[in-house]
């Protein structure tokens, strides 16, 4: 069994800083060429941040159509509770590479988002775990979970971005 | 347009005219007459016999503002128990679930067996002859009782019974409760979540037909995106749809729709190696409650308003939301998946997949429902627009789902319920 390259640090963090600032300014068509062909992208509920969404109620569990989905309603004029847009802010630290998992590498990193609308500013804050792959030489997203640290989703009442 | 001093709503049936007085929405005194009017008079949701299967099982939740504790007790009874010990008011209860012999005040140790009587005080010998430990138990609500699994308490002794309360509601628990001969659960995972807006307005948003083409547009291009035609199954077209008032506040429309079902209405993209399982189910249901049950069961949604706090949305799939007023202009909401205790779990992934297209706070749907409610209570800042109207179809012979009859039968027994005292203590000086 031939073990997998890990990148190093760096180059995760480019990748991660990059989405983060695709997403705050909503180039979301270039975000969805940071992800493979088949990514998922999950937020569990945030009572049982361990779960699993075939058995559990996630507040998000997208496969590859719903966030293409996603990001299309998102720039479309009828996803109302981003029309008008929220600003975000994104602070990504504490990024680790933690090692590889089948043919994939466990990268795991802290998040603040911060998400200001109509004078409001809401914090959601918790830890991104990525599964990432080398494909052509470029590191891509196959799987991208947010697992909250809030208790609840209050004052928050919703995810309508991509968290 | 006058309004008495009493009435908070206009119900001029002969023109056709209804209106809700916009303060409803907004006076934090009417919140308060609300908490002792309403939240202490209904029939509350707390929670579901599923959720404690075994004995000592246990949830702790806050239901109308107050710490509440769900629990089987060791006689394999279900209990509501107030979280707040009877000495100095501790909470004896910490963790949000788990399974316990004991419930122990961190406070003084008292102990408490989850039947919520007191078994245990420290020093006991100190106290008189008149302090009586039996009498010092964790109080339950005056009244809870439940129905097909589904817990309710009230704060009133002289309330009527749930099953009564309930009235046409029944029905349409059954419909929900029958969709398993095993029972049914709520499914792991429960979403905790808010809006900035009155209560009220969620509860008008939950089974409001009318708003579903403007404010849902893009859930509907999502599903023609995903393969469903939803012009083939015309939610606007009677005799295929109806709203109906239930009585005691409670509503309900039901109608056909365009989503799959995961009892037991197949769509295509739930894959055709499917298509065969939910035949079989269909059949199963067939043979239980004939086809006219099992298509109503299988086929048609609903969109149950329970007054005052409860919404049960059997739709693409079930959903239990309840919420609760912590100031005029916000709320908190929680939201949990209903489904079959002997669901596969290839169809409860189907069900939970499903739920997560249009419902809950990270849904293609819920998000913008939360942003329209918002968006009212920031209009509501004009109070010189002192009226909502809620007239549509108020001449229709047959109320249709897009239609606001459904809102008007809330409306009016929350009217009912704030004003009674007022008339009553007003003839009563006559």
């Amino acid at each position: 069994m031939s073990a997998i390259e890990l990148p190093g640090r760096g180059e995760v963090e480019d990748l991660l800083y990059r989405e983060a600032a695709l997403l705050d300014e909503w180039r979301l068509e270039e975000w969805l060429e940071l992800l493979t062909e088949d990514a998922i992208y999950q937020v569990p509920p945030t009572d049982t941040p361990e779960g699993d969404a075939r058995n559990t109620l996630f507040i998000i569990a997208d496969d590859a159509v719903r966030i293409r989905s996603r990001v299309k309603q998102l720039l479309g004029k009828s996803a109302w509770a981003e029309n008008p847009r929220s600003r975000t802010r994104r602070m990504i630290a504490n990024v680790r590479v933690i090692g590889a998992d089948g043919d994939s590498i466990a990268v795991s990193a802290n998040f603040a988002v911060h998400r200001m609308r109509y004078e409001s500013v809401d914090t959601y804050i918790g830890r991104y775990e990525y599964k990432l792959v080398r494909a052509g030489g470029i590191l891509k997203i196959k799987e991208r979970r947010a697992i909250l640290d809030n208790e609840a989703l209050r004052p928050h009442g919703k995810i309508s971005f991509i968290l | 347009m006058e309004k008495s001093a009493e009435n908070f709503i206009i119900d001029d049936q002969d023109a056709g005219l209804f209106r809700v007085d916009r303060r409803a929405f907004t006076d934090p005194g009417c919140l308060e007459q609300e908490r002792r009017r309403i939240f202490d008079k209904c029939w509350i949701y707390v929670g579901h016999e599923s959720e404690v299967p075994h004995a000592g099982d246990y949830r702790s939740r806050n239901v109308v503002g107050r710490p509440m504790i769900l629990v089987r007790g060791d006689d394999s009874a279900v209990r509501v128990l107030l979280n707040t010990c009877t000495h100095r008011g501790a909470m004896v209860c910490r963790q949000k679930s788990g399974n316990a012999k004991t419930f122990q005040c961190p406070y003084h140790a008292w102990t408490y067996n989850s039947r919520g009587q007191l078994v245990g005080i420290p020093g006991e010998d100190s106290y008189s002859e008149s302090f009586k430990r039996e009498d010092m138990g964790l109080v339950a609500p005056p009244k809870v009782e439940s129905y097909r699994g589904f817990i309710f308490a009230c704060f009133d002794r002289t309330a009527q019974s749930l099953y009564d309360y309930l009235a046409g509601a029944r029905e349409y628990l059954d419909l929900v409760a029958d969709q398993s001969e095993l029972g049914m659960k709520i499914v792991a995972g429960q979403q905790a979540y808010s809006a900035r807006a009155n209560w009220k307005l969620l509860v008008e948003n939950s089974y409001d037909g009318y708003h579903g083409l403007p404010t849902h547009q893009r859930y509907f291009s999502f599903l023609a995106d995903i393969g469903i035609d939803f012009k083939a199954r015309d939610m606007s077209a009677p005799p295929r749809q109806r709203a109906v008032d239930l009585g005691n506040g409670h509503a309900v429309v039901e109608y056909e729709s365009a989503w799959g079902r995961p009892i037991a209405h197949w769509v295509a993209p739930f894959g055709e190696n499917r298509k065969a399982h939910f035949a079989e189910v269909r059949r199963r249901f067939d043979d239980r409650f004939g086809p006219e049950r099992a298509r109503r069961i299988c086929e048609t949604s609903r969109n149950l308003g329970i007054f005052p706090n409860l919404v049960i949305n059997d739709i693409m799939a079930i959903t239990v939301r309840t919420f609760y007023p912590i100031s005029p202009d916000y709320m908190e909401v929680n939201a949990w998946a209903l489904a079959p205790i002997d669901e596969c779990a290839e169809d409860s992934a189907l069900r939970l997949d499903n739920f997560l297209t249009f419902l809950g706070p990270g849904g293609f749907a819920t998000p913008d429902d939360i942003e329209m409610l918002e968006s009212c209570q920031r209009g509501f800042a004009n109070r010189e627009v002192a009226w909502s109207d809620i007239s549509r179809g108020m001449k229709r012979e047959i109320p249709s789902i897009t239609d606001e009859s459904q809102m008007r039968a809330f409306w009016r027994r929350w009217n009912q319920m704030m004003t009674e005292p007022q008339i009553r203590r007003a003839r009563k000086a006559a």
